[in-house]
């Protein structure tokens, strides 16, 4: 049940939906995250989004690779 | 940014492995708190570069396996009622009860109907108002909301042939319940990240704090758990005990709001038994009395059959990291996917199942 994967919000009607994954598209739930915009990825888990995902961060994790490049050298 | 590519580049990834070999450290174990990083970790081929003096254990985070035969039985009995429709995750059909699985009790006629999602269920009963739609509802806190935002909607939508059985569990729970039993020594526990997404961050501060022990809480992409298992064996050679966020762009330190808001409005603290720890006090949630109208276990009585467990299956050992899969007799043998004695060898989460089709 950890089994939920990122998504992008492609259209929104209050707490109803869509969005895109590999070229599909679905309905699913936005309740629990009201402040999700179309644009936004969100984590999507038994037809609910959970958290909207921050790109900043990702970015600031994926940039602790900088970090191993050196350790690498 | 796509969330998934990047997370799966394989140059970094190569970075991470390089650095991870180098550690030398000697019998260290640790735990993998839930069964999606059990999957990951094997499917990934994780396991085999991490260095020779480190153990992977498997936890209790996979919620298919921790629910108990007496709930199982229940939904069951459930099933068996007049006119109940009995709705749940796929991911329970072949999991084997005190008697049989919901696989043969379908077979046998039962109306059993597996969804995706709670508000599927919720929809079932909208569309088939001579029958009553039973939803059993088996997770964690990861879909727990879900679950309370369906029974929301039930509520406002006046359905009323739709009811709940919860089977509900929370897992800071069941983790300090193993560390306080302390069958193995664990040096360092890799934190589950989508519960984490909706609890919080700080709901694991008591696992540095009370046993002194480093905690990373990850996402699922491989990058994800190679950088947290680098992140934990940089505490464990520094003799550190500290809470790490390696998955920040999902997890924050209080968690989604809304959504605990949510889950808190409509379930409240119980006791509940999981497979492995017996009753764990405050473990599990309930429907709060304000709706009673969609509690199924206050709404329809069924018989109490005696509830056993299989005495050679050992899931309990292996949910509570006291035996690798490999090491339950019936690994391989009497149990298989195909005719599973246990859970673990069933779900997709299961430690049993990966360990199976993965190798070691």
């Amino acid at each position: 049940m950890c089994l939920a994967i990122p998504t992008k919000v492609v259209e929104k009607d209050g707490d109803r939906g869509i969005v895109e994954i590999g070229g599909v598209k679905k309905q699913i739930d936005l309740t629990l995250v009201p402040e999700a915009k179309i644009g936004d990825y969100v984590i999507l888990h038994v037809g609910f989004a959970l958290q909207v995902l921050d790109e900043e961060e990702a970015q600031k994790t994926l940039a602790l690779f900088e970090e191993l490049a050196h350790y690498n050298e | 940014m796509k969330y998934i590519d990047e997370f799966r580049d394989q140059k970094k990834i190569q970075k991470v492995i390089n650095k991870i070999k180098d550690y030398s450290v000697h019998d260290i174990s640790l735990m993998e708190f839930c069964g999606g990083h059990t999957v990951a970790i094997l499917k990934y081929g994780i396991r085999q570069v991490m260095p020779a003096g480190v153990v992977m254990l498997s936890g209790p985070g996979c919620p298919i396996c921790v629910t108990d035969n007496s709930e199982l039985d229940k939904a069951m009995e459930y099933a068996m009622l007049d006119r109940v429709i009995l709705s749940t995750y796929g991911d329970m059909l072949r999991v084997p009860g005190s008697y049989k699985s919901l696989s043969q009790l379908k077979a046998e006629g039962a109306r059993v109907v597996f969804v995706y999602s709670p508000s599927d269920a919720l929809k079932l009963a909208k569309n088939n108002k001579e029958s009553i739609v039973i939803f059993f509802g088996v997770g964690f806190e990861t879909s727990a909301p879900a679950l309370a935002a369906t029974v929301l909607k039930a509520k406002s939508d006046r359905v009323d042939n739709f009811y709940v059985y919860s089977a509900l569990k929370l897992t800071p729970v069941a983790a300090r319940a193993i560390l306080h039993m302390a069958e193995v020594k664990i040096h360092g526990i890799l934190g589950p990240g989508h519960v984490t997404t909706i609890i919080g961050l700080d709901a694991w501060s008591f696992i540095p704090s009370e046993f002194n022990i480093p905690v990373v809480v990850s996402g699922f992409e491989p990058l994800d758990i190679l950088l947290s298992l680098d992140m934990l064996l940089t505490q464990v050679a520094k003799k550190k005990a500290h809470l790490e966020n390696e998955y920040a762009r999902s997890v924050t330190a209080q968690g989604n709001l809304k959504a605990l808001e949510i889950m808190y409005q409509v379930f409240e603290i119980k006791d509940c038994a999981w497979r492995g720890f017996g009753i764990l006090s405050k473990s599990g949630l309930k429907l709060k009395e304000e709706f009673s109208d969609f509690d199924a276990e206050k709404n329809f009585v069924i018989p109490l059959k005696p509830v056993h467990h299989n005495p050679g299956c050992k899931c309990a050992e292996v949910l509570r990291g006291v035996l690798t899969p490999s090491e339950c007799p019936l690994f391989k043998q009497a149990c298989t996917p195909a005719q599973p004695i246990g859970p673990c060898m069933v779900s997709p989460e299961g430690s049993c199942a990966a360990y199976y089709y993965y190798g070691k």
